[in-house]
């Protein structure tokens, strides 16, 4: 399942700047076997090594939630902050003000950003501030027991039998709609597709949303949700027959580019990706836009890079803040001189 | 709240009948918000001081934009009092809808200048004061075209009806309209010519009745004039701040508006634009205070600054500072609670929460700046506090002292190096030998060394978090892990408690001591003149910082009457010392609380010692009792 369990080879292959990938790894996973988490975290890993990311430049950020534990199961020689619920994106900014150099990957959950962080998520794509920022989104709050989040499909029923009456929130809509110059779906099984567009958002400067949909293994398997084994099985037709999926499997995907895919999950349930094609045009946002809500009306996730738009200027560019970092800066950089202080002070006498 | 201008203070002016009154009164301008009566006031405010008088301008505002009343009192003292007088002696009236009230709120012996239209009916028909009918709109309306324009320069006609009754200088005029107007000399001549019509209208029309005049003195040699909002951001510049993250509120809005000036001013690079210092607007408080701690674990100096409701709302976020040790300096501005309260007025309201904010043990450094320089000082200080102990340090000032501007002494260049604190650079980590453990006392100081993000070393590498950890920055739930985490932050606040400001004391062996803090050190230094007026003596300790520096206790056990004076209603400081000074001592203090919502007279201060020297009160003990131990003062009118 996840990279961390499989032993590293003793001298592994070396990436462009000289690390093995064994560097790129972090502490062992504590959360479910099987959590679509765990294969976020491999594919970060293996992005992360791909690209040649120097731990040291690297800053790890998240919020609350099984999905911002996230952060210490890579890169463990990094620097993580594991900031209070929802408020990932504000900690994010800040470090960034302050080193310019740092390469910030955010990590938080569907509940974690589209409810109590929906303001400071909203505000840091506004902000465009240069970071990766990956929502593991499983539609429910993971680490309080499987309550509704706000990403949740209307109509489905949770574990103790209430129905989502309201609305989803959709992250990348959101993204598109707020000005984002980045905005990506995957899925967590997708390595293929999540990779690159990992990659793609390293490289990008300003902020990159990924909303990856992320199973949670625990939550979701229950009678009368309208993912659930038993529910699907009843209302689709079209499905071939279910095997079952343990709980330990992590789910894999893997489709061209242009089609779709019905995913499984642990519960049963399923869910259709619809990955898109070379007709996509990346720097449309109304398309990308047009894309999501269409897809929703489907019952589709599309999936693959919604929307870029490498030239918008970042935080740091509108901010005009000078190439070396605010945090090196010293006394002669920052104080006034003796004589501009002496004048000042005369302005006020 | 007490009315502006001291309603119900009748018979407490010395003017009646004493012959003339030189440079020792007060004056109230009661306008309309919105008007532009602020610049007039400033004129005023500033012609006098290049006359050498000590003044003390006050501003009585309230929580709107254009409409509601607004008064401006400027206080003058040959001797330097800076406090509020609770009553007045001139009278500018200018707003119909507060005339009644503001005629009747004169003491017997004041001078009433007012607009020529205002009826002398009603409360305004008495015969003990001087009142000088001057015809504001008709004169702004034969001379002022435009309507916009007339509004204001209304406001600048009573500045010149006013230095001429008093014997302002012109040329004080004229550098106070200088300063006022440095780059718009157009309007600095429009404006003296409304000044000068005032003058001219007293000169041709009036005939002098009163006995309150300015004479130039020698009081004002070497000082500055100025806010404690500009004070504070001069201090963040100095103090080398490289991350300001902000949400508007007032009081506290000023001091990032002047710190984005100054930015503007001394840390853009004219040929490029570059700016060295991040000011960002957030969206609410909870980001304000985030980025201010990611900037702060990133290594930059960063701060936030905000009132009372900004602070609940950053609760959470200090405690994770506190308990994962990451810096921040956090400015409130406080103003009257609770919730909204009355949102322009003063209050020394959040001494508590600041001090404990957040859920579990929590405990902060907070900076109690009495002065506009110490606003200065103490802004600088803070982020060597923060950096050098890795936690949130507040610095609490108030409306009164942040909004307002202050007589001061120069302020000190600093000293020495911006004091960064334990951070292991990767140099250092390769000296070490040993693997770094981000949050272990191998000082035994309890201040545990860092590392900054981007430290080149492999070793550089932790985990912050607000969950339980040990000394390797690792995850944990072990109790015994917990409980040396805690232990250590109590001893790490005991060094704290070693390096904040030590209290100043003034002794003379007196039985009474007194206790203030931060802007009621203005009423309490006047409050002790006037008692030794009367024949009694009292020390002084203003507290400068909490936790409670040893010679705080010092003083209390020199002194077997202490009163806390302060301006909120639960005796904020008072409880704290009596939970924190040793039981024996704590009997000894007795509490002195103000909360009008306007700054502390040294009349209340006073009020309040001498209730409790002539009522003894009960030895208490506990809150409950204590509060028997205990006089409010205000409340006139
Ligand atoms: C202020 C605050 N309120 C509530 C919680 C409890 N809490 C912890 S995680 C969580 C929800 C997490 O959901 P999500 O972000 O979707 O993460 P997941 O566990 O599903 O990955 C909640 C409500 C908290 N930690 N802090
Ligand atoms: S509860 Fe769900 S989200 Fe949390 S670790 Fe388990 S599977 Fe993952
Ligand atoms: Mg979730």
């Amino acid at each position: 399942m996840t990279a961390t369990a499989t032993p590293p080879p003793a001298a592994g292959p070396r990436n462009r700047i000289g690390i093995g990938r064994e560097t790129y790894k972090g502490l062992p996973t504590t959360l479910c076997a099987g959590c679509g988490h765990n294969s976020i975290t491999n594919h970060l890993i293996k992005a992360l090594y791909e690209s040649a990311i120097p731990p040291h430049r690297l800053a790890k950020t998240s919020g609350i939630g099984c999905s911002s534990k996230a952060i210490a199961y890579f890169v463990e020689s990094a620097h993580g902050l594991n900031a209070v619920h929802g408020r990932m994106p504000s900690i994010t900014t800040g470090a960034k003000l302050a080193d310019r150099e740092l390469v910030m990957v955010g990590i938080s959950g569907d509940g974690d950003t589209a409810s109590i962080g929906l303001g400071q998520y909203c505000h840091l794509i506004r902000r465009n501030v240069d970071c990766t920022y990956i929502v593991e989104d499983n539609g429910v709050y993971g680490l309080t027991k499987g309550q509704f989040s706000a990403t949740a499909d209307i109509g489905s029923v949770q574990k103790k039998g209430q129905v989502n009456e309201f609305e989803t929130i959709d992250i990348c809509g959101l993204a598109v709609e707020l000005g984002a110059s980045f905005v990506a779906r995957s899925f967590s099984g997708d390595g293929k597709q999540l990779v690159p567009l990992l990659r793609a958002a390293f490289a990008h400067r300003g902020t990159a949303v990924l909303d990856v949909i992320s199973p949670c293994v625990t939550f979701n398997d229950h009678e009368g949700s309208t993912k659930s084994y038993e529910y699907v099985k009843a209302h689709d037709t079209v499905l071939q027959e279910l095997d079952f999926i343990p709980a330990d499997r992590e789910i894999v995907v893997d489709y061209p580019e242009g089609t779709t895919t019905t995913v499984r999950l642990h519960d049963g349930s399923e869910m259709v990706l619809r990955k898109l094609g070379p007709e996509h045009d990346p720097s449309d946002r109304l398309a990308a836009l047009r894309v999501v809500l269409e897809g929703r009306s489907r019952g589709e996730l599309v999936t693959g890079l919604l929307y870029v738009d490498p030239e918008m200027a970042d935080l740091t560019e509108r901010e005009r803040l000078p190439q070396v970092p605010l945090r090196d800066l010293g006394e002669a950089e920052l104080r006034l001189s003796p004589d501009a202080f002496a004048q000042l002070l005369a302005e006020w006498a | 709240m007490a009315h502006p201008n001291g309603r119900g203070a009748a018979g407490q002016t010395a003017a009646e009948g004493l012959g003339p009154v030189v440079n020792d009164f007060t004056l109230t301008a009661a306008t309309v918000n919105g008007s532009g009566s602020q610049s007039a006031n400033l004129v005023l405010t500033r012609a006098l001081f290049a006359m050498g008088i000590p003044v003390a301008p006050k501003n009585v505002f309230p929580s709107n934009i254009e409409g509601l009343p607004t008064w401006f009192n400027v206080r003058l003292s040959p001797r330097g009092y800076q406090a509020r007088r609770a009553h007045t002696d001139i009278l500018v009236a200018l707003n119909a809808q507060t005339w009644q009230a503001d005629a009747a709120g004169m003491p017997s012996g004041g001078v009433v200048i007012h607009e020529a239209t205002l009826p002398r009916t009603g409360d305004a028909a008495r015969e003990d004061c001087t009142f000088y009918p001057v015809p504001f709109q008709r004169l702004a309306k034969e001379r002022v075209a435009n309507p916009d324009l007339r509004k204001y320069l209304t406001n600048m006609i009573y500045v010149g009806v006013v230095a001429e009754l008093l014997g302002i200088e012109d040329a004080a005029l004229g550098s106070a309209l200088d300063a006022q107007f440095r780059s718009k000399p157009r309007a600095r001549s429009s404006n003296l010519e409304a000044i000068e019509m005032g003058r001219s209208y007293v000169r041709e029309s009036l005939v002098k009745q009163d006995g309150f005049r300015v004479e130039r003195m020698n009081g004002t040699e070497g000082e500055l004039l100025v806010e404690g909002n500009l004070a504070a951001a001069l201090g963040c510049l100095m103090g080398g701040c490289t991350v300001m993250a902000w949400y508007p509120i007032t009081p506290s809005s000023s001091l990032c508006e002047h710190l984005i000036a100054l930015a503007d001013r001394y840390r853009t690079d004219q040929a490029t634009g570059e700016r060295r210092m991040a000011t960002i607007q957030a969206e609410d408080e909870l980001a304000a205070v985030g980025m201010t701690l990611g900037a702060a674990w990133a290594g930059a100096r960063a701060m936030t600054s905000t009132s009372g409701p900004g602070i609940s709302l950053m609760a959470e976020f200090v405690g994770f500072g506190y308990f994962a040790e990451v810096p921040a300096v956090i400015f409130d501005i406080q103003r009257v609670g609770p919730s909204t309260g009355l949102p322009t007025r003063t209050m020394q309201g959040d001494v508590s929460s600041a001090y404990t904010l957040s859920h579990g043990d929590t405990r902060h450094p907070v900076l109690l700046p009495g002065t506009v320089s110490e606003c200065y000082e103490h802004a600088r200080l803070a982020f060597d506090l923060a950096d050098r102990f890795q936690t949130p340090v507040f610095v609490l000032s108030d409306l009164d002292l942040g909004m307002n501007l202050w007589r001061s002494r120069s302020f000190a260049y600093p000293q020495g190096p911006f004091d960064r604190g334990k951070v292991l650079s990767a140099d250092d980590l390769e000296c070490l030998g040993a693997p770094f453990a981000r949050y272990a006392d191998v000082d035994g100081d309890a201040v545990p060394w860092r590392t900054l993000p981007g430290t080149d070393h492999p070793g550089a590498g932790y985990f912050t978090r607000g969950s339980g950890h040990d000394d390797h920055a690792r995850y944990t739930e072990s109790s015994t892990a917990y409980r040396g985490t805690m232990e250590r932050l109590a001893r790490k606040f005991e060094t704290i408690r070693r390096a904040m400001p030590a209290p100043l004391c003034l002794e003379e062996g007196s039985e009474i001591g007194l206790i203030a803090y931060g802007s009621s050190d203005a009423a309490v230094g006047e409050a002790r003149d006037m008692l030794a007026e009367r024949g009694i003596d009292s020390d002084y300790c203003r507290v400068r910082a909490l936790p409670v520096h040893a010679d705080v206790e010092g003083f209390v056990a020199r002194h077997p009457r202490v009163y806390v004076i302060e301006q909120n209603r639960d005796g904020q400081l008072f409880s704290i010392l009596r939970s924190e000074l040793a039981a024996a001592l704590g009997t000894r203090l007795r509490s002195v609380r103000y909360f009008d919502g306007d700054p502390i007279p040294a009349d209340a201060v006073i009020e309040g010692v001498l209730a409790q020297e002539e009522a003894p009160a009960q030895a208490a003990d506990g809150l409950l009792a204590a509060a028997a131990a205990t006089t409010t003062t205000g409340g006139r009118g």
